[in-house]
């Protein structure tokens, strides 16, 4: 068993082998050391219905609606009915959540859900859980870890993913790593576009991997703004700071979300206050959309990384930030100069997560036999069109054990892997990535150059408001780009721990997911949850409940469609606020 | 002001060419709001694509990119230009680690200590909780235990800060004893027996001298010489109701 990506996801599905069977023995191949991993980054908090004022019914309707109907309803009701007992398992191991004073679990209101339901461990609940997750797969003897190997290929022989190929960072040296089921669990793409909540190592890795290996990327042109990034870095600003009652407003110190359809504003200290799914807790593409209305209208404010509006946190006084905020003060004070307790924060729309991956059934299986994929970077989908906060790290604890017990299926179905083949290919691998990186001499393209342009074409042109003229420069100028990658010249040709290597490796990967997200934009005629169209204001049920699938060709991408799973839940509007 | 300018000194060590580190001057854009990666990243994306370091969420909680900036251990990303402005900035891998290239360390060994603490939570055999029976209750209080000691994010400031660490490779070291004690102290956590052997063997918590270098360094306030200290006073109480109490063995 392989697992590329040593994550939330990576992780819980190494465990779940390891304790369905201790004869598998797991190898997880992951670029940074697992406790680097961007599930490191997660503040808010995880949903899961623990609490009696809660139903289960009311997280699937939350879901569905936020989803703008594009979410497969089967794969929503067993998220939703395994969300708990994943949740309580990972109490039980360790996991540092925030109690009730009775020494229950706490959870807190977020964006788009009637009833509060999001587990937290302050707000730093994905580096609680990455580090509860990771401490306890040490546990575990079958599994073996590949810290700092950097895969570039899957290895595919008669149709079944077999290994991949990885590079150890230390030595340079390639090798393929085989395997009888192989599961991506690598993340997201964020780094594609240039303001983003995403660190550095978010560049697609896993869903370019599958893409180049046949497996179409599915719903990729739903890319979600978080509404609370601050300026120039990105750097996310939880919803935790709305759920615990903080407001934007703009230039003149109004609520100007009450001007959008999505509620009206209590104030402040009125006991009701925050609403859910109201105003400041309506849904991360509906506020990220109405920054950019408020913006036309020439009311946020201005500043050396565009334009900005405030979250104010003041009123919720200083021992409550502490307590419940303690990171998004440590983050405003230390990067944008600024202590919320005593001034509101600059903040904009930043992109923050792709509800769009690599295809794969309710199990995480890929169409391409052999290969799994759980997390952000897998579309199952619960997300459709927009996800809601805190579901994403609850995805990753559902959905790893579940690819991770799956494949586990597999690799005891599957006992023999093609080593010469795998091997033979291994080798053209070798030679590939020798030929036109390490010992290529010639070229005239930067890495640095080619990225800056692929981001700036990717918020220009398949940005939060889209059309079809924005998105064919975009995809214009992404071919052109694919073309200049080819003249690339890199200055390190040694072995050793070759970071302009792996930059340019990721900036291949980077260079599919944005094609991928630009035609699937360009495909889909109508808008829905994040993907706006001004050319085709609103959503066509008859045309597009369905879920794009991008496929890998030599030129542009081929985009098909697949029904969305209706079961009991029939398209409806989707309403906030009233 | 946007010509003024910054110098960085750098330590570049190659480990296929280099006999011995020696460092690089770079000359990088002085701005009000860079940090110190963000210099690096600049050099590295236009001037050198050899410089090399890791790096990764730049919001202070991945812990990949600690490096020695003027000779006090940094997260780099939270390590402002402007605090050291017009003064040259002198950046150097970790001390205490062996280096692999350039501003990369060998994290090897800091893996390896981290693991022996065993820091998971350890039941006693049928004492585990079943799913079906919820959460284990856990007050607030009982939360406050621990919860400092469960803020470290691994980024090895203090291993470079802590005196021992340099003259005694062997110390566990101080994250992985705030990792130990951030387990014994949490009340669903009955393994404190079965980390003894590690954390108070003479290599480890014996060790330190209390000079506090590596509370000082934290990015996360874990207090690391504070669980060091609450550890020798719980091993000392240990030993001595080992004798007055020997039927609890």
């Amino acid at each position: 068993m392989l697992i590329v990506g040593g994550g939330g996801a990576g992780l819980r599905a190494a465990i779940a082998v390891a304790e369905l069977n201790p004869q598998l023995s797991v190898a997880m191949v992951s670029k940074v050391y697992p406790m680097r991993s961007h599930t490191v980054s997660a503040e808010g908090g995880a949903a899961a219905v623990i609490k009696p004022n809660d139903s289960l019914a009311d997280h699937i309707d939350d879901t569905i609606t936020g989803s703008d109907w594009l979410a497969d309803q089967d794969v929503v009701e067993a998220f939703v009915h395994e969300a708990p007992r994943e949740m309580i398992q990972l109490e039980h191991w360790g996991c540092p959540w925030s109690r009730d004073p009775d020494g229950s679990v706490a959870v807190r209101p977020f964006g788009g859900m009637k009833i509060e339901r999001t587990w937290f461990a302050a707000d730093k609940t994905g580096f609680h859980m990455l580090h509860a997750l990771f401490q306890t797969s040490l546990k575990y003897q079958p599994i073996t870890r590949y810290d700092e190997w950097f895969a570039t290929r899957l290895l595919v022989d008669e149709n079944r993913c077999q290994g991949v190929t990885a590079i150890e960072l230390r030595t340079g040296q390639m090798r393929a790593i085989t395997a009888k089921a192989v599961i991506i669990c690598t993340g997201g793409g964020g780094r594609v576009f240039p303001f983003t909540t995403n660190a550095a190592i978010k560049t697609g890795d896993g869903m370019a991997l599958a893409y180049r290996a046949g497996v179409p990327l599915k719903d990729m042109e739903f890319v979600q703004y978080h509404p609370t990034g601050l300026p120039g870095t990105g750097i996310l600003i939880t919803e935790a700071a709305r759920g615990e009652g903080g407001i934007l407003v703009n230039k003149d110190g109004y609520r100007y979300l009450q001007d959008y359809d999505i509620g009206q504003p209590l104030d402040v200290h009125d006991p009701n206050h925050p609403q859910k799914r109201t105003m400041e807790l309506g849904p991360r593409d509906k506020l990220s959309q109405c920054f950019i209305k408020e913006r036309e209208k020439g009311r946020t404010i201005q500043g050396t990384y565009g334009d900005y509006v405030l979250l104010d946190v003041r009123h919720l006084g200083e021992a409550k930030i502490n307590k419940k905020i303690p990171f998004v003060r440590e983050l405003a004070k230390n990067y944008v100069g600024i202590d919320p307790v005593h001034q509101p924060i600059p903040v904009r729309p930043v992109v923050h997560y792709m509800m769009g991956g690599i295809h794969t059934d309710i199990q995480g299986a890929t169409p391409l036999s052999g290969l799994f994929a759980a997390g952000e970077c897998a579309c199952v989908s619960i997300n459709g069109a927009n996800r809601l906060g805190s579901n994403s790290l609850t995805e990753l604890l559902v959905f790893g054990a579940r690819a991770g017990l799956a494949a586990a299926q597999f690799a005891l179905d599957h006992p023999s892997v093609n080593a010469s083949a795998l091997e033979a290919q291994a080798n053209d691998e070798e030679a590939r990535v020798a030929g036109q990186f390490i010992r290529k001499l010639e070229g005239k393209e930067r890495i640095a150059k080619i990225r800056s342009e692929m981001t700036l074409t990717m918020e220009e042109g398949a940005g939060i408001y889209r059309t079809e003229v924005s998105l064919k420069s975009t995809c214009d100028k992404l071919a052109e780009l694919r073309d200049r990658f080819q003249d690339i010249v890199l200055d390190d040709h040694s072995l050793s721990f070759n970071t302009e290597l792996t930059a340019a490796l990721e900036l291949d990967y980077m260079l599919d997911v944005a094609q991928s997200v630009a035609h699937s934009a360009l495909e889909r005629k109508e808008s829905r949850g994040a993907h706006q169209r001004t050319d085709h204001p609103k959503r066509d049920d008859q045309n597009y409940l369905k879920h794009s699938l991008a496929y890998h060709t030599d030129g542009a991408p081929r985009v098909e469609y697949l029904d969305v799973v209706i079961t009991k839940w029939p398209p409806g509007e989707r309403v906030y606020g009233r | 002001m946007p010509d003024e300018k910054i110098t960085l000194e750098v330590m570049r060590y190659h480990p296929e060419k280099d006999e011995q580190p020696s460092f690089q001057t770079y000359e990088v854009p002085f701005r009000e709001d860079w940090v110190v990666l963000d210099a690096l990243n600049w050099i590295k994306d236009e001037v050198d694509g050899t410089l090399t370091f890791r790096w990764s969420c730049r919001m202070g909680v991945c812990g990949s990119c600690g490096m020695m900036v003027n000779g006090t251990p940094k997260l780099t990303c939270a390590a402002f230009l402007r605090d050291y402005y017009p003064k040259p900035i002198r950046v150097e891998p970790l001390a205490n680690f062996p280096i692999e290239r350039d501003l990369v360390v060998v994290l090897d060994d800091f893996m390896a200590k981290l693991s022996a603490v065993k820091p998971y939570l350890i039941r006693k055999p049928g004492e585990e909780r079943s799913l079906d029976d919820g959460e284990y209750r856990q007050s607030p209080a009982e939360l406050a235990r621990y919860k400092q000691f469960s803020m470290c994010i691994n980024c090895m400031l203090c291993y470079a800060a802590c005196p021992v660490m340099g003259l005694e490779p062997e110390f566990v070291g101080p994250a992985a004893i705030a990792l130990a004690m951030r387990y014994n102290l949490d009340s669903r956590d009955q393994g404190a027996e079965e980390r003894k052997d590690v954390i108070f063997t003479h290599d480890a918590i014996w060790n330190c001298t209390y000079v506090g270098e590596c509370s000082v360094v934290c990015p996360k306030h874990v207090d690391p010489a504070g669980a060091i200290q609450q550890a020798k006073v719980a091993a000392a109480v240990d030993y001595y109701t080992s004798f007055l109490t020997p039927w609890k063995k």
